[in-house]
């Protein structure tokens, strides 16, 4: 009777199974489309050309940049809104999911409203300093990040609600401050989430189109990353926007699964 | 004031039209229907009026429009979209749809021509390509029509854009937003911002004059329709609508 209850629990229930099948399917095919379609022939020359490779690097470290800036100033902003104590955090919550609903173009506008040569900061440093922003590979890390930060807000405050308070409690009781509460206690318990947290972001920032082209323009070796050679490609070459497709969707599966397997396979 | 002048004109002959249609023949000839036309992106104004002038001038029709990309319309129409008419921004994606044996024989029924657009009033003083040298200006990429008619103009100029934008749109996008100091525009895209942007011609431009063709498609659900409206664009009505708009007569 026991050995049979457990194994009843770990079957996944029917009513689970259908629709998880439907889902996966649905989130499969249009990539067994691409792949179908792909002109493998095409893909050893693709990865020899050095345009692609300027884009496919400048992807990889801007998309870098743009986590390591949300994990900086996005954890902070999480705790805040978890465990911080003070009116309009509701409101405040909000906002920070503005760009997630922004249309991409849209943020891109609003970023070169603040920070174009017009722009509320961008004429000052312009005057100022002489510096412009847009169309330099700053703009692209800002707009990467200004896109993809608030996935990691969210997921690292999901962790932070779920964690047990009364770990923190008890540090805090021992005689610890609130910075080594924060960096001994807190952080290691919502470690998972803030790593989730991370590459949805990096996810995310790897893809971004819309705000970059818009804010960075597209200038190659300099704005011109992935998606954007991508779009372009797709304007005079399906297949050649196909396979430049395939070979960031390959390079960011193997990035993110040899970064899973190190995480886990620590103890 | 344009526009007011127009929707005045297109309502006068809107009315012309329908006296004319009550008397007799025409009615024959624009049997009941509704003909759909895929059309490029840049040919959203012009064709917006034409497409009303022909429907006060056929009884009983609707057209409709679908506003795009040339690709993405070129790859919609070789899908199997059912689209009675496709305007092309330009000649290689109308030769794909060919190609794919969904047109033949296209039309050539406008050109379009390159402009350096500037701000208004233009503050720089630019009279042509040369002074470019030293501005920041922003140009479509090779890969799109304006784009590969941008880099015949700039030939060995050896002038290099600051970006080289996805589309003509966005190109002037950012010369308004005051993120460039030029744009390489098509000369209706400056005419339809001038409340914004001074258009500067320049002869080099002269040699990228990009074509655009339209053709009724083979498999239109409405052929007759589709080979009337190709017709009436390239005839004397809808020619005076595309030149106030900017465009070249071929």
């Amino acid at each position: 009777m026991p050995a049979k209850r457990t194994l009843r629990r770990r079957r996944v229930p029917a009513a689970l199974l259908a629709p998880a099948a439907i889902g996966l399917a649905f989130l499969i095919l249009p990539l067994a489309g691409l792949l179908a379609r792909a002109p493998w022939a095409e893909l050893p020359a693709r990865l020899a050309e050095p345009e692609m490779l300027a884009a496919l690097r400048l992807s990889l470290l801007t998309a870098t940049a743009a986590t390591a800036l949300s994990l900086l100033f996005g954890v902070p902003i999480a705790w805040l809104l978890a465990r911080g104590d003070f009116p309009g955090r509701s409101v405040l919550r909000a906002l920070v999911t503005v760009p997630l609903v922004l249309p991409p173009v849209v943020g891109g506008v609003a970023l070169l409203l603040v920070f174009g040569r017009n722009g509320i900061i961008g004429s000052w440093l312009h005057e100022r300093f002489d510096i412009t922003i847009p169309f330099t590979t700053t703009a692209v890390v800002l707009a990467m990040t200004f896109m993809s930060m608030p996935f990691l807000v969210v997921s690292v405050e999901g962790a932070l609600r779920g964690a047990d308070l009364r770990f923190e409690e008890a540090a805090a009781t021992l005689g610890a401050g609130r910075w080594t509460v924060f960096t001994h206690v807190t952080l290691p318990m919502v470690a998972p989430g803030v790593l989730a947290g991370a590459v949805l972001c990096w996810a995310r920032a790897l893809g971004e189109f819309g705000a970059t082209i818009t804010f960075a323009g597209n200038f190659p070796g300099r704005t011109q990353t992935m998606p954007l050679a991508v779009y372009l490609a797709l304007q005079s070459d399906l297949e050649a926007a196909i396979v430049l497709s395939l070979i960031l969707l390959a390079v960011s599966v193997i990035v993110l699964a040899s970064l899973r397997d190190r995480w886990t396979a620590a103890p | 004031m344009r526009a007011r002048a127009t929707l005045a004109a297109t309502a006068a002959l809107a009315l012309a039209s329908l006296a004319a249609c009550g008397s007799g023949d025409e009615a024959e000839a624009g049997s009941d229907g509704t003909v759909t036309v895929f059309a490029a992106a840049s040919l959203t104004e012009a064709f917006t009026e034409i497409g009303d002038r022909f429907e006060a001038e056929h009884d009983g029709v609707t057209v409709e429009f679908n506003f795009a990309g040339s690709s993405d319309l070129a790859a919609q129409i070789t899908e199997g979209a059912p689209a009675d008419v496709f305007a092309s921004a330009d000649e290689s994606n109308m030769d794909k749809v060919v190609e794919a044996g969904a047109a033949a024989d296209p039309d050539t029924f406008a050109l379009n021509q390159l402009v350096i657009a500037v701000p208004e009033g233009n503050p720089d003083g630019v009279t042509g390509l040369a002074d470019l040298a030293g501005l920041d200006f922003a140009a479509c990429a090779e890969e799109v029509p304006c784009g590969s008619a941008a880099q015949t103009a700039l030939g060995d100029t050896g002038l290099t854009p600051v970006t080289y934008e996805a589309d003509v749109k966005s190109t002037l996008q950012k010369l308004t937003l005051g993120e460039v100091d030029a744009a390489l525009v098509y000369r209706t895209d400056a005419i339809a911002a001038e409340d914004e942007v001074d258009a500067v011609e320049f002869p080099e431009s002269a040699g990228a004059v990009n074509a655009y063709p339209i053709a009724a498609l083979t498999d239109a659900p409405s052929p007759d329709l589709a080979a009337e409206f190709a017709a009436y664009v390239l005839a004397d009505d809808a020619q005076a609508v595309l030149q106030a708009a900017g465009f070249q007569h071929p």
